[in-house]
């Protein structure tokens, strides 16, 4: 009974003493970090083929329509399908393509995506390194993919990748100030840049204190992966498919798998600093119910993403740079200063919290209310409404 | 401390390693028989006029430009952050002169008109 309270620590125990019978202590170590990082690497490509799957559905019940359902029971095998097809298609290059380039940035991009799941806790003492520098190394990894889509968008050597290579530069980069922003706001309430830290420090989930910071988190989050209503990095109907347009068989693959891995991976992050990770009840006394608490609260966050694409069409780019500028880097940098100004009143730490979140709701409604405005003067002069 | 990086290390020879692996897994499985009208730019039918790698307008330029500002903010603000709770009441009013100097950058570029598009 003991051995399935905290079932994937003794497992990971059972396996170290069971290795470390015949081999020095280094090779276990190195050993160890080779099966982790297997394990974190596989995953997301794994999942990717559920969240395919399950993305298609959604989004079909959204579009009223039924999504796959031909291969296998409900469509469960067309991610697979889909899988094979990719691994058997021939690869295209274009003859003009700067080559070392264009093949090397699918496989930067997959691996950034996987390096992400190196410092996520999957549940107390579930970790692959718990860096002191958890949440910096998140955004640090994070910007990788914006080198690797433009080197795409670069070396196709064509006009649609290049456009979108562009809207690349300005989009990602514009949605990583308040999401850095957000998350340093976090950090500012934990104490700390680790995230088991941060985990721990959540005895209420810093979304309920912060709710302004997750909502603008989430929001950079959909523009960071590039996913609808901020997908103009491929929008398909004015660039085609953008920046990897050139791309065929399983080097597209490694795009698909790169981008579902980061739909996961800002999810997991997401529940990490702002839902509580693997907290839950009864964690205290079955560790081993961690893991199944994250995933569950990170497949909320997926599903909230995917409801999200499913409903809103994709802004302009003038209107979506104008935002977060406008918007979200003035709203995230007051949220930063209130927290701040409220840590250091002398009150108990609840109070604290109390005016904490009356100050997020309030920012956030001050936000909602300049840009009523703006839309309504912008309106106005469209001669839209009488002025 | 230092050898946690020795994970990441390792994490991420094997994280280069799988794709390397799946697309030499392709390579062998793939037909591959091109030809000059395959491999051609694609443009949705028709054919390419001049040279993909002309100058582009600077507009996105100037978002990079205003980006670098703010993530260089966000190394300082970072271990301010971490180490809030152990400093005077000295660190808020130093941050709230930083971040309003920020500020004064942004509303500078937003007066410019470099948030605009054009």
């Amino acid at each position: 009974m003991d051995f399935i309270r905290d079932f994937f620590v003794n497992l990971a125990n059972a396996w170290t003493t069971w290795i470390s019978g015949g081999l020095p202590p280094w090779a276990v170590t190195v050993v160890n970090y080779l099966v982790v990082g297997i394990i974190l690497v596989l995953m997301p490509v794994i999942a990717t083929l559920t969240l395919t799957w399950m993305e298609r559905k959604v989004i079909g019940r959204i579009q009223n329509r039924i999504g796959p359902n031909r291969v296998g029971p409900w469509g469960i095998f067309q991610a697979i399908a889909d899988a094979v097809k990719m691994l058997i298609k021939e690869d295209i290059i274009p003859d003009n393509a700067d080559r070392p380039v264009f093949n090397l940035a699918p496989i930067l991009i997959a691996a950034a995506a996987a390096l992400l799941w190196a410092v996520i806790p999957f549940g107390r003492g579930m970790i692959g390194q718990d860096l002191n520098i958890g949440a910096l190394y998140l955004i640090a990894i994070g910007s990788i993919s914006t080198v690797a889509v433009l080197m795409a968008g670069w070396s196709s050597n064509n006009k649609f990748a290049l456009v979108g290579a562009f809207r690349v530069v300005a989009q990602l980069l514009s949605y990583e100030v308040p999401m850095v922003l957000s998350i340093a706001a976090v950090v500012l309430l934990a104490g700390s840049m680790k995230m088991g830290q941060i985990v721990e420090g959540q005895v209420v989930p810093f979304g309920l204190v912060l709710p302004l910071a997750l909502i603008i988190y989430l929001l950079a989050a959909i523009a960071e992966t590039g996913r609808a209503p901020f997908d103009l990095l491929e929008a398909d109907s004015e660039i085609v498919a953008g920046y990897f347009i050139e791309y065929s068989g399983l080097k597209f693959g490694w795009f698909y798998i790169a981008e579902y891995s980061n739909l996961m991976a800002v999810s997991a992050i997401a529940t990490t600093l702002f839902l509580g990770g693997w907290r839950g009840p009864g964690v205290a006394a079955v560790p081993a119910l961690g893991p199944f608490y994250f995933a569950a609260k990170t497949l909320v966050v997926i599903f909230v993403l995917m409801w999200i694409r499913g409903t809103w069409p994709r802004f302009r780019i003038d209107q979506m740079l104008a935002f977060a500028w406008k918007a979200l880097v003035p709203a995230s940098l007051a949220n930063l200063l209130w927290i701040a100004v409220m840590l250091k009143l002398p009150v108990p730490p609840g109070v604290q919290w109390a005016l904490m979140l009356a100050g997020n709701i309030g920012i956030l409604a001050v936000t909602l209310g300049l840009l009523g405005q703006a839309a309504q003067r912008h309106a106005e002069r469209q001669g839209l409404v009488g002025a | 401390m230092l050898s946690q990086y020795a994970f990441i290390g390792v994490f991420a020879v094997v994280a280069f390693a799988l794709p390397v692996i799946g697309l030499l897994l392709a390579w062998l499985l793939r037909p591959k028989k091109p030809n000059p009208a395959k491999n051609a730019t694609y443009e949705c039918g028709v054919e390419t006029i001049g040279d993909t790698w002309v100058q582009f307008k600077a507009q996105y330029f100037l978002y990079a430009l205003i980006f670098v500002v703010f993530d260089v903010e966000a190394v300082f603000i970072f271990p301010w952050a971490v180490a809030y709770d152990r400093l005077e009441l000295f660190a808020l009013v130093e941050m709230v002169l930083f971040v309003a100097i920020l500020v004064g950058g942004l509303l500078y570029a937003w007066r410019k008109g470099a948030l605009e598009w054009h």
